[in-house]
């Protein structure tokens, strides 16, 4: 069975008292616990566009704050953007020390104020941050009773808390707020040693639903986002972009633009750009440029377009890793009764937020001021403070509301280019990339190609399997069934390729390397038991021994109303399994197959989860909805078009994202397992939604597609092909 | 050409003079500080910046701002009347119906024309009226219940 590896921070640890005396000079009186996140991530590979690791602090990288009026704060780098955490963070903290949730403040995303934090991504911020943060509330619990026991003459035994209260449980009227220990104290501790958090069956907050703590400010236009902030002076900046990635811009003539009225044209090597007070007039002003561009000569890279891509990629492929092997698989081919060989393919996919990349930086003297969208608020910092030459310390980023993100959001070349042309006009400047600009600059979740060679017994049982990914990523590659001759090797272990790889930049797309992974795999897994003619379900459970996954799986067919068939079976049902995040995923997808078009309609999803405990169970089912619908996306129909290193999708006319009347009947289940710690939500369900819906295709119509998206005429084709 | 436009907004008598021709985005956006309504596309595909025009769902990305001269525009910010949250608004609260919130006031604004003229929407005709403003986070299907718990709300719908 295969170990999902989390590995620690790599980072080199530094003190920082420094850091320790600004932030307590920034945040006064009150009672301050410094706690230290487990900082797990999938993220040790530099990507383009993150900056280098900086030192992590030593002693604490999150604290939480009990002020003056009884209000609890909790400083942290970790930002909102629809996830959710703004309230299951505050959840856990109000459950630990016993306040009213309204009394919980988040302060996220603010390098002034909050510790170094890496990045919001890979569904870590419940599973290695919630943890921490429970324990320090824990902890600042026991701090205020063992203050409460001298205030009032009464042993700690005796006391308990309530409501923001630490009290006498022999005399209930004996009670003191919280408010009143924290009345003009500076306290600081110091989380150390590990300390007993709440079992589950004293929560109160925790584990049960709760609606957005966000919601007001969304749902009345007051909630602020990048693009919302309005400074004295500030100017929007239009820049002027090349025709395709690797154009050289050889003459402009910016005459007419600079005519308009109000614009300021800003020319520093190939940076062309125009300001204005309003972004529609610099917009206008921005096409009366007259720009040249040069398109070097023809490259494989240049002239490859969306369906060549996979060749190419087989070209380029690097040496490959194994990942995972084990039994031999010579032997295990000798014992097959058939053996199945097959290839499959998905495409660019963009992450197409509905907010695109903005930013505003603000520059006075030596010091900077940024407001962006981004999910790593201190690499952007980073980035800004290296464009300038400015030090980390002087520049603050703040992160409003991130209006989506799923991993687009880690790259942040708007930041650098608001901070550039910061100093170059000396006034804040506003950049917003149009929707062009976002097609143009997103790192795409990369193309791949997955080669599976697997065979079976004439009993039915997998015989060996052998995997081979190039330029997915590792993540979700390794299979978790009961194969006693397997390998899985990956031709490039990440979502960035090299150098001749991809046209464009790539990047990781929520659930990074897992979807494109769990599509072959699961694909393949339905093609094996077809051949063996054996129920899908049936199949699968026969090669699990993960009680987790079994559980799932069961959990999902019972719950789906199963009944047991070979495939094809007409009746439009898939199922697929997955592991992400540490999360045990099974979806079951219901389509209906328009054999005259190809057209596939999805009725029916549903995904079943163990995600060890749950900590709001409302916004893990929400998590897990909104992965289901944005699967369908990627699944059916996203697939960037390009030429070179020309998009050719620049809008949601030709690149389609899911709306409403794609939406299946959605139903999911979250495994009771709160015993287990909490694991990732934001991703897994999302990572079987390919191969959910091809495995129903194919029982629907006894067509299999290998290729991702499944548009209409790819399906058409499978159908011809038989 | 730079003019005076005067129009109502929210509630209010509202006037600017500009080149008339400048979208009604930008005029609420920046000259008006009305910062609710967002910028998606900029092509009319996903509804982000919908707004109320007599009462009329409008993108108004593609709107000059002299077309609502004398008119009566709706923002999200106009939407609240005295006695608190529209019965949407509140709705899309109630269930869950947004996540990072960016698509949040076209879908409201849109939604809530849409109720307008059809106040007792089926679910259909509920996919059917919003299909056009897109979401990234996936909260379609809560949104469907919102409206529809508005609509019951409004309307006695079902």
């Amino acid at each position: 069975m295969n170990e999902y590896q989390y590995w620690e921070s790599d980072a080199k640890e530094t003190a920082s008292p420094m850091d320790r005396r600004r932030f307590l000079q920034t945040t006064g009186i009150g009672i301050f616990l410094f706690f230290k996140i487990r900082d797990v991530s999938f993220f040790t590979q530099e990507g383009p566009g993150r900056a280098a690791q900086p030192n992590l602090p030593s002693d604490f990288n999150a604290y939480l704050r009990i002020g003056e009026d009884g209000r609890v704060a909790c400083y942290t780098g970790k930002i909102e953007m629809g996830q959710g955490i703004v309230t299951s963070l505050a959840q856990m903290l109000a459950d630990e020390l016993d306040v009213h949730i309204d009394n919980v403040d988040m302060v996220m995303g603010d390098t002034d104020l909050c510790p170094w934090d890496r990045g919001t991504f890979g569904s870590l911020s419940t599973r290695a941050f919630g943890p921490s943060l429970r324990t320090a509330g824990a902890e600042a619990r026991r701090v205020l009773i063992a203050m409460a026991s001298e205030q009032l003459k009464v042993p700690v035994k005796d006391l308990s808390t309530e409501g923001g209260a630490v009290f006498d449980r022999t005399n209930t009227k004996t009670r003191i707020a919280y408010a009143a220990l924290a009345k003009g104290k500076k306290i600081e501790r110091h989380l150390t040693d590990p300390v007993v958090v709440k079992k589950p069956s004293e929560f109160k907050i925790m584990s049960k639903p709760l609606t957005r703590r966000d919601a007001r400010e969304k749902v009345t236009g007051k909630a602020k986002y990048a693009g919302d902030i309005d400074l004295p002076g500030m100017l929007y900046a239009k820049i002027l972009r090349p025709p395709a990635h690797g154009a050289k811009l050889i003459d402009v003539d910016t005459g007419e633009a600079g005519k308009v009225e109000g614009v300021r044209v800003i020319r520093d090597g190939e940076l062309v750009a125009v300001l204005h007070k309003y972004p529609d007039v610099a917009h206008s002003a921005l096409s009366k440029i007259k720009a040249k561009f040069d398109i070097p000569p023809a490259t494989p890279l240049s002239t490859v377009d969306d369906r060549s891509i996979y060749d190419h990629l087989l070209k380029v492929a690097p040496a490959g890793k194994v990942v995972a092997s084990g039994g031999d698989l010579a032997a295990g081919e000798k014992e097959s009764a058939s053996v199945l060989e097959q290839t499959y393919f998905n495409a660019y996919v963009a992450h197409a937020p509905i907010e695109p990349h903005t930013a505003v930086v603000k520059i006075e003297g030596k010091r900077a001021t940024v407001w962006a969208s981004t999910q790593a608020p201190f690499g952007a910092r980073e980035e800004v403070a290296k464009e300038l030459g400015f030090r980390t310390e002087d520049v603050r980023v703040i992160t409003p509301f991130v209006g989506g993100g799923f991993g687009g959001k880690t790259a942040h070349g708007q930041v650098v280019e608001a901070a550039r042309l910061a100093r170059l006009s000396g006034s804040p400047v506003q950049v917003a990339w149009t929707r062009n600009e976002e097609f143009f600059y997103d790192t795409f979740r990369p193309a791949a190609v997955i080669k599976i060679r697997s065979g079976i017994t004439g009993k039915g049982r997998i015989s060996f399997w052998n995997y081979d990914v190039y330029f997915a990523g590792e993540r979700g590659s390794q299979q978790f069934y009961e194969i006693p001759n397997h390998r899985t090797t990956a031709y490039n272990s990440s979502w960035v390729g090299g150098e001749e790889t991809h046209p464009f930049t790539t990047g990781a797309w929520r659930a990074p390397g897992n979807n494109s992974n769990s599509f072959a795999r699961e694909s393949q897994i339905d093609i094996m038991a077809a051949t063996a003619g054996i129920d899908p379900v049936e199949f699968r459970l026969q090669h699990l021994s993960d009680a987790k996954m079994k559980s799932v799986l069961q959990t999902a067919a019972e719950k789906f109303g199963w009944k047991p068939a070979k495939s094809p079976s007409g009746r439009g049902l898939g199922v697929a399994l997955g592991i992400d995040a540490g999360t045990y995923v099974a979806s079951i997808a219901e389509v209906e197959v328009n054999k005259g078009t190809g057209d596939v309609r999805v009725k029916r999803v549903l995904a079943v989860q163990d995600m060890g405990l749950v900590v709001n169970p409302a916004g893990a089912t929400i998590q897990m909805e909104g992965c289901i619908t944005m699967g369908l996306g990627y699944a059916l129909r996203e697939g960037l078009h390009f030429k070179g290193g020309e998009i050719t999708d620049v809008n949601f006319g030709t690149y389609e994202i899911p709306r409403f009347s794609w939406l299946p009947k959605i139903e999911t289940h979250i495994l009771d397992d709160e015993n287990s710690p909490p694991q990732g939500g934001g991703e897994p369900a999302i990572v079987t939604m390919g191969a959910v819906i091809a495995n129903a295709i194919y029982d629907a119509v006894g067509a299999r597609v290998f290729e991702l998206p499944m548009i209409p005429g790819r399906v058409k084709e499978a159908m011809h092909k038989g | 050409m730079e003019e005076t436009v005067r129009f109502k907004l929210n509630g209010k008598p509202a006037s600017v003079t500009v080149d008339s021709d400048r979208l009604l985005l930008w005029v609420l956006r920046t000259d008006l500080g009305l910062t609710g309504t967002k910028y998606g596309c900029g092509e009319s595909f996903c509804g982000a910046c919908t707004v109320i025009v007599n009462g009329e769902a409008v993108r108004s990305c593609q709107t000059p701002v002299k077309d609502v001269r004398d008119k009566e525009v709706v923002t999200i910010e106009g939407l609240a009347g005295k006695g608190g949250l529209h019965p949407v608004q509140k709705a899309f609260m109630e269930h869950d119906a947004l996540q990072c919130g960016y698509c949040t006031p076209g879908m409201i604004m849109n939604a809530y024309a849409f109720l307008r003229k059809h106040p007792k929407p089926s679910a259909a005709e509920i996919v059917q009226g919003m299909d056009d403003n897109l979401c990234r986070c996936g909260a379609h299907n809560r949104i469907i219940q919102a409206i529809q718990a508005a609509s019951k709300e409004m309307h006695g719908g079902h």
